[in-house]
Formats: structure tokens, C-alpha cells, sequence
């Protein structure tokens, strides 16, 4: 039970708000230290796992680009852009993108989006723009409301849509752990079944997406400052 | 041939930059911290593959402190303001684009076309992680046909550069210290313990009962490990094989594919997957880090529900 000491150390650093990469150093360490390896060992094999996984760092290359582009204007361009379609809202743009990121995803294009390349410069603008334009000016509460919404949507397309996919790292991770016990599956029957969850996602997310359309529109409405209900309350 | 370590010292030199930038900007009071962070950060790619892994341990460890107990801060980045981006906008219009969509699209051909192009009997990209390599070679290609367009001041994208990753912050680092964390749980055997826990405690005694505790189970254990990858196996063979599958004859293949996609209904709920939900709250420079999970939890517990529901229903009617 002693064993589980990092699970606890993560819950409460989490639950207190402290600095997240000092909560999970600690919980590595403490782990490591009560499974009895000596505090090299542990810091070793921290180190090691550390370094290899450098790989997911890399998208921050794109940095550069997309700084460079925002400061040329990108994400009033975004903005622009999606003005100029008029049944555009906050929602709509979102649910286009869901149904894109889950759709390429299933054909295992799983690197046509993410959070760097795609909802920072293009999508998060372009929801943010189309609010504007439904319901006028936006609070920083809203804006924050919005974004979050778009990071939101490229998880879950991008979730809901890839094991639809039969050469996808976690088909082939159920394929081969199954094979470790004795049992033959083909991946296109994997993929065949991730169908119906990859509809429900979509289907929960959109409604929820259009929930969102109404909320922005109430919040645009109570935020106006000549709105009848706030002249009411003056004497 | 290009290999992964070259991304990794491109990466470097970026980290290095920022640093530099961070060091040499006596506006923001905690350059010294930041240019500290991104320093060793950058270490770590630039002659990681030849440290000690001791060494390299011991670097996270005071890279860790540098960023919790040290601060960083955010220093001023000189950059155009609204109107002149405004203008710019308006003068080069849709192409603006073109840069951003050479990332994505240049990643997916890179890795699709050039998996077997060779140059002089040796692959062109190193096979192994080509997607990862095919993103950093997009980017740089991305760069230079911006650079060729816009015409920017030189440092113009090292300088918005430090602007992001300071507005990232520590979260950038958050990803590898939670793989780290992962190889740590596994060689301790914490999984296992968890397993065991779930299958002594859990009522399990009826076909329902298992496949909600073999669903709920793999959206707890990824909660926990921020990981599906590392839940599936563990709580696979503790419940999902055993009672699912064997006892009460459940089909195989719906089973596992099902209890993957539970699985990743945990990594929406948890901060411990942190790419996908912490690292972008920052990256959007939300206030609240946890503002993603928060829009993703209902969505979560529902297609939790519904995976359930569609296990039970149709893994035990398949003839």
C-alpha cells in the first residue's frame, strides 16, 4: 500500500494548488524511494525517462512561426475572416472544427490540428470573432470561456476520432497486449468498433456546443449596459 | 539522413534563445530565474542523449526548483501594436494562412511520402518518431517562407518566442515530469496494487456490474496515470479479460476497444494529461489552468455512461 504514497502526493498537491511540477518531482521521488531504490536510482531513472520522452516537447518549434504571424496579424485576420460569415457563432465555428479534427482524424491525418498549430493562431480567434460578431463585444471572462471551449474540442476530436483508425498507436497497443495473452483480433474490427463512441462524442459535444451558443448569447445580454433589465434596477 | 536529434538541437538553440533574450532583458525582475529555466531546459536537448542519466535527473531536479520555488516571471516583449496589426492584416489578408497551414499539412506528407525516400542508401528521415521529426522540419519551413513574405526584423521570431514560451511558463515541462512520474509508478508496481485494490473491492458479481467496473476502472486508473496507454494493460488483464471477457463472455474485441475509449474519457477529466489539457490553458493564457478540464468534464462523464451502455449492450449479444 506504501506503494501507492505518490498517488496520495499528487491528489493533495493538486487539490492545494501548488506548482504542479514540484508536486509530481516530489511524488516520482517519494514512489521511487519507498519501492526501496536507493535516491541515485530513483533520480536516474527519473532522468532517463525525462529525456525520452523530449519528443513531446517538440511543437513548441512552432513558436517562432506562430509569434511571428500574430505579430503580422494573424489573429485579426482570423477575426476577419469569419465576420464575413454571417450565421457564424462561437459554437457553430467550434462544431465545424469538431466534426473536422474527428473526421481526419479517422483517416489518421491525427497531425492536422493541435493546440499550437491550430486552436491558438486560427481556431480560438476565428469562436472568439464569431461571438463578437453574433452578440457583440465580449468580456475577458467570456474570451477565457471561449478558448477554453476550443482547446476542449480538439481533445475530444481528435480522442473520439483516431481509434477509428486501424494503424493508430492505441489500436496497435489493445493488438498487441491481447496477442501477449493468447488472443488473435484484427485491428479493422478494433477500428470498426471505436464507431459508435466516436457518434456519441460527437453528438454530446455538439449539443453541448449549441448550449454554449445560448449561454454566450444570455451572458452578451446581461453584460449590455443599457440592457432594460440593469436600467431597472436604477431608482 | 535527418534524425530526431537534430529536432532536439534545433530545440535547443530555441530554448537557448530564449534564455539569451530572457538574460539580456533588465525590464523584467526575474530574468535571471526564466533565462535559469529555459538554460537547463535547454540543456536537455542540446547533449541530453549523452548525459548520465544521473545527471540528467539531477538537472530536472533543479530545473523543478528553479520554476517553483524561484518564480518566473514575464518580461516585455517589443512587438507591434493593434493598429499596425491591423494594417498588416488588411495588406497581406488570407495569406497569412499560408504559413500556419505549412506546419500541419507539411507534417502529414513529410511523414506520409517520405518514409521510404532515401538518399545515397541511407533513409532520408530517421523512421523511428518520423511524425515528430516531420513537425520540426514543417516548422522550419513554415519560418522561412513567413520570414520570406512578411520581411520581419531578424529577431522578430526568437522575440515573440520568448513572449510565448514565458507566457507557458513551467507548464511546458509538465508533460515530460508526468512521463517521468510514469516510468517511476510502473517500475514501482503501483499499477499492479491498483488493480488488485479494484478487483478485491468492487461488487463484480453480475455482467453490468463488471463491464461499469472494468469502464469506470480505465477512466479512474488514466485519471490517476494521466495516460490510458498505461491504465489499459493493468486494469485489462486485472478485470477486463478475467471477468468481462472469460467469466461472463463478453466479445473480446468490443471489450478492449471500448475500454480504450473509456480510458480516454479519464484523460479529458485529469490534469495529470497535462499536453492535452494543462499546457494549452496556458498556452492560450488562460487564468485558470484548470479551465479546460472544466469544459471537458461533462463531456467526460457522459461518453463514460455511454461507453458503458453500448459494452453491456452489445459485447454480450455477438454471436
Amino acid at each position: 500500500m506504501l506503494t501507492l504514497i505518490g498517488i496520495l502526493i499528487v491528489v493533495v498537491g493538486f487539490a492545494l494548488r501548488l506548482n504542479p511540477l514540484l508536486v509530481v518531482t516530489v511524488a516520482g521521488i517519494a514512489t521511487g524511494l519507498v519501492s526501496g531504490r536507493g535516491p541515485v536510482e530513483v533520480v536516474s531513472l527519473f532522468g532517463k525517462a525525462f529525456i525520452e520522452s523530449r519528443y513531446v516537447a517538440i511543437v513548441w518549434l512552432v513558436l517562432p512561426v506562430i509569434g511571428m504571424l500574430e505579430r503580422a496579424g494573424l489573429k485579426e485576420r482570423a477575426h476577419e475572416t469569419i465576420g464575413k460569415i454571417q450565421a457564424a457563432t462561437a459554437g457553430r465555428v467550434l462544431l465545424a472544427y469538431l466534426a473536422i479534427r474527428q473526421a481526419t482524424a479517422a483517416m489518421g491525418l491525427i497531425s492536422l490540428g493541435g493546440h499550437a498549430q491550430m486552436v491558438r493562431p486560427l481556431v480560438a480567434p476565428m469562436a472568439e470573432g464569431a461571438a463578437e460578431h453574433a452578440n457583440g463585444p465580449i468580456t475577458d471572462d467570456t474570451r477565457a470561456v471561449i478558448r477554453a471551449n476550443a482547446a476542449a474540442v480538439d481533445n475530444i476530436g481528435v480522442f473520439f476520432g483516431e481509434d477509428i483508425f486501424i494503424a493508430i498507436g492505441s489500436i496497435l497497443l489493445i493488438k498487441g497486449f491481447l496477442e501477449q495473452n493468447g488472443l488473435t483480433v484484427e485491428p479493422a474490427e478494433l477500428a470498426r468498433w471505436a464507431i459508435p463512441t466516436a457518434i456519441c462524442a460527437f453528438l454530446v459535444h455538439g449539443v453541448r456546443l449549441m448550449l454554449l451558443d445560448k449561454r454566450l448569447k444570455r451572458e452578451a445580454v446581461a453584460n449590455r449596459p443599457n440592457a432594460p433589465d440593469n436600467a431597472a434596477v436604477q431608482p | 539522413m535527418i534524425t530526431l536529434e537534430l529536432i532536439y538541437v534545433l530545440m535547443g538553440l530555441l530554448l537557448t534563445a530564449v534564455a539569451i533574450i530572457n538574460v539580456r532583458d533588465d525590464q523584467n525582475p526575474r530574468r535571471f530565474v526564466n533565462a535559469a529555466f529555459w538554460g537547463i531546459y535547454a540543456t536537455t536537448f542540446l547533449v541530453g542523449s549523452y548525459l548520465p542519466d544521473f545527471v540528467s535527473g539531477s538537472l530536472v531536479i533543479v530545473m523543478v526548483l528553479v520554476a517553483s520555488i524561484g518564480k518566473l516571471g514575464q518580461g516585455v516583449t517589443a512587438t507591434t501594436t493593434r493598429e499596425e496589426r491591423m494594417a498588416s492584416a488588411r495588406r497581406w489578408g488570407g495569406r497569412l494562412f499560408i504559413p500556419v497551414l505549412i506546419v500541419p499539412i507539411g507534417t502529414f506528407l513529410a511523414s506520409t511520402f517520405l518514409k521510404t525516400a532515401m538518399i545515397n542508401g541511407a533513409p532520408l528521415i530517421e523512421t523511428k518518431q518520423i511524425t515528430v521529426i516531420s513537425l520540426g522540419l514543417s516548422t522550419v519551413i513554415a519560418l522561412a517562407v513567413g520570414m520570406f513574405m512578411l520581411r520581419p526584423p531578424a529577431m522578430a521570431p526568437l522575440q515573440e518566442a520568448r513572449r510565448l514560451m514565458d507566457s507557458v511558463g513551467w507548464a511546458a515541462v509538465l508533460p515530460q515530469s508526468l512521463a517521468a512520474l510514469g516510468a517511476v509508478f510502473a517500475a514501482a508496481g503501483v499499477g499492479q496494487v491498483i488493480a488488485k485494490l479494484a478487483a478485491d473491492y468492487l461488487p463484480l458479481g453480475t455482467p453490468l456490474a463488471a463491464v461499469a467496473a472494468y469502464a469506470v476502472g480505465m477512466a479512474m486508473f488514466t485519471i490517476i496515470m494521466g495516460n490510458a496507454f498505461a491504465a489499459f494493460p493493468v486494469m485489462t488483464a486485472g478485470i477486463g479479460l478475467p471477468l468481462v471477457v472469460q467469466q461472463f463472455g463478453g466479445d473480446v474485441v468490443i471489450v478492449s476497444a471500448i475500454g480504450m475509449l473509456s480510458g480516454f474519457c479519464g484523460t479529458l477529466m485529469t490534469p495529470m494529461a497535462a499536453n492535452f489539457n494543462i499546457v494549452p490553458a496556458a498556452l492560450l493564457e488562460l487564468k485558470d489552468k484548470y479551465a479546460v478540464i472544466k469544459v471537458q468534464i461533462p463531456t467526460g462523464v457522459l461518453l463514460l455512461a455511454a461507453n458503458i451502455t453500448l459494452m453491456y449492450l452489445f459485447a454480450f449479444s455477438r454471436a
